[in-house]
């Protein structure tokens, strides 16, 4: 099967999953191996990604688990401890 | 992805404990899931501090419901869903306001077309370092019509499996892939010449 790079730009998710039939990712492989344009799509698109999951691009605000579990503290044994305070 | 991990049979035994009365092991419980739940909530509210109270109210209720805990789905995924109704019904109590619909966007039968290159650079991950960078790519991600945006960062970034993302926002697997396909070439088409632009000359390690 031969396919064009509009198709090829279809497969790409499913291609960065390793989730495509065979013959499908065969068929994509084949594309990209003399495709520049489809080669960068992809190469840009796992970049993204890999840049995207970084643990500093999403960040939990300052402070944010002291406040958390201080409200849960207060919901879970409010009632049955005395309050830590200085 | 792994089908079975020994996190989860351990959850299942913390979540067994708290039910029977240990109460205290609910904050050990959700220690590792306290920045997926901000992450999802902050991408509806678009405002941290409404997200920090939202996630607050989801980890409360995740509490005091615990008991319907059902071991056949994973304690994140029923966490995240618990959180996405939280955000959900926050954003309805201020519909007054101008806010956006989670519907907005193309349709899912629409077409979506990357940005073209003709090579690709990479980019590597010492770029985050520059807060331009970092800023860029939030905005992009931000940019994202809701939609595509809470599957992106339930697959991409809180990495659930395909499973998962579909019982957490009650979709079927088919709309999974479509949606997460959708918003890798949208953020491939907005930030890849952005990232390109990103000061090709300069050496990441500027102090070598």
């Amino acid at each position: 099967m031969v396919i064009d790079c509009k198709h090829v730009w279809d497969y790409i998710s499913g291609y960065l999953d390793d989730s495509l039939a065979p013959e499908t990712k065969e068929s994509v492989q084949r594309h990209l191996e003399h495709c520049e344009i489809c080669s960068a799509i992809l190469d840009s698109t796992r970049n993204i990604l890999i840049l995207t999951a970084d643990d500093r691009i999403f960040e939990l605000p300052v402070g944010f688990s002291e406040r958390l579990h201080a409200r849960l503290a207060q919901e879970i044994d409010g009632s049955s401890r005395e309050p830590d305070e200085d | 992805m792994m089908v079975e991990n020994p996190q989860v049979v351990d959850e299942a035994q913390i979540i067994a404990a708290i039910v029977r009365g240990e109460t205290h092991l609910f904050h050990d419980l959700i220690r590792p899931h306290e920045r997926s739940v901000y992450v999802m909530v902050l991408s509806l509210l678009k405002n941290e501090a409404e997200a920090e109270d939202a996630a607050q109210e989801a980890f409360l209720k995740a509490f005091r419901n615990l008991s319907k805990f059902r071991a056949e789905s994973k304690f994140s995924t029923w966490l995240i869903s618990i959180a996405l109704n939280e955000a959900r019904s926050k954003l309805r109590q201020k519909k007054a306001m101008k806010t956006e619909s989670l519907d907005a966007g193309p349709e899912e039968d629409g077409h979506v077309s990357p940005a073209i290159l003709r090579d690709w650079r990479e980019v590597p991950s010492e770029a985050l370092e520059r807060k331009e960078v970092r800023q860029m790519i939030q905005l992009a991600v931000a940019d994202l019509p809701g939609i595509y945006r809470e599957i992106f960062l339930l697959r991409d970034v809180e990495e659930l499996s395909v499973n998962e993302s579909a019982e957490a926002l009650g979709i079927s697997l088919a709309s999974v892939k479509v949606r997460l396909h959708r918003a890798r070439i949208m953020l491939q088409k907005t930030l890849a010449p952005q990232l390109k632009q990103v000061n090709p000359k300069r050496r990441w390690f500027p102090w070598l």
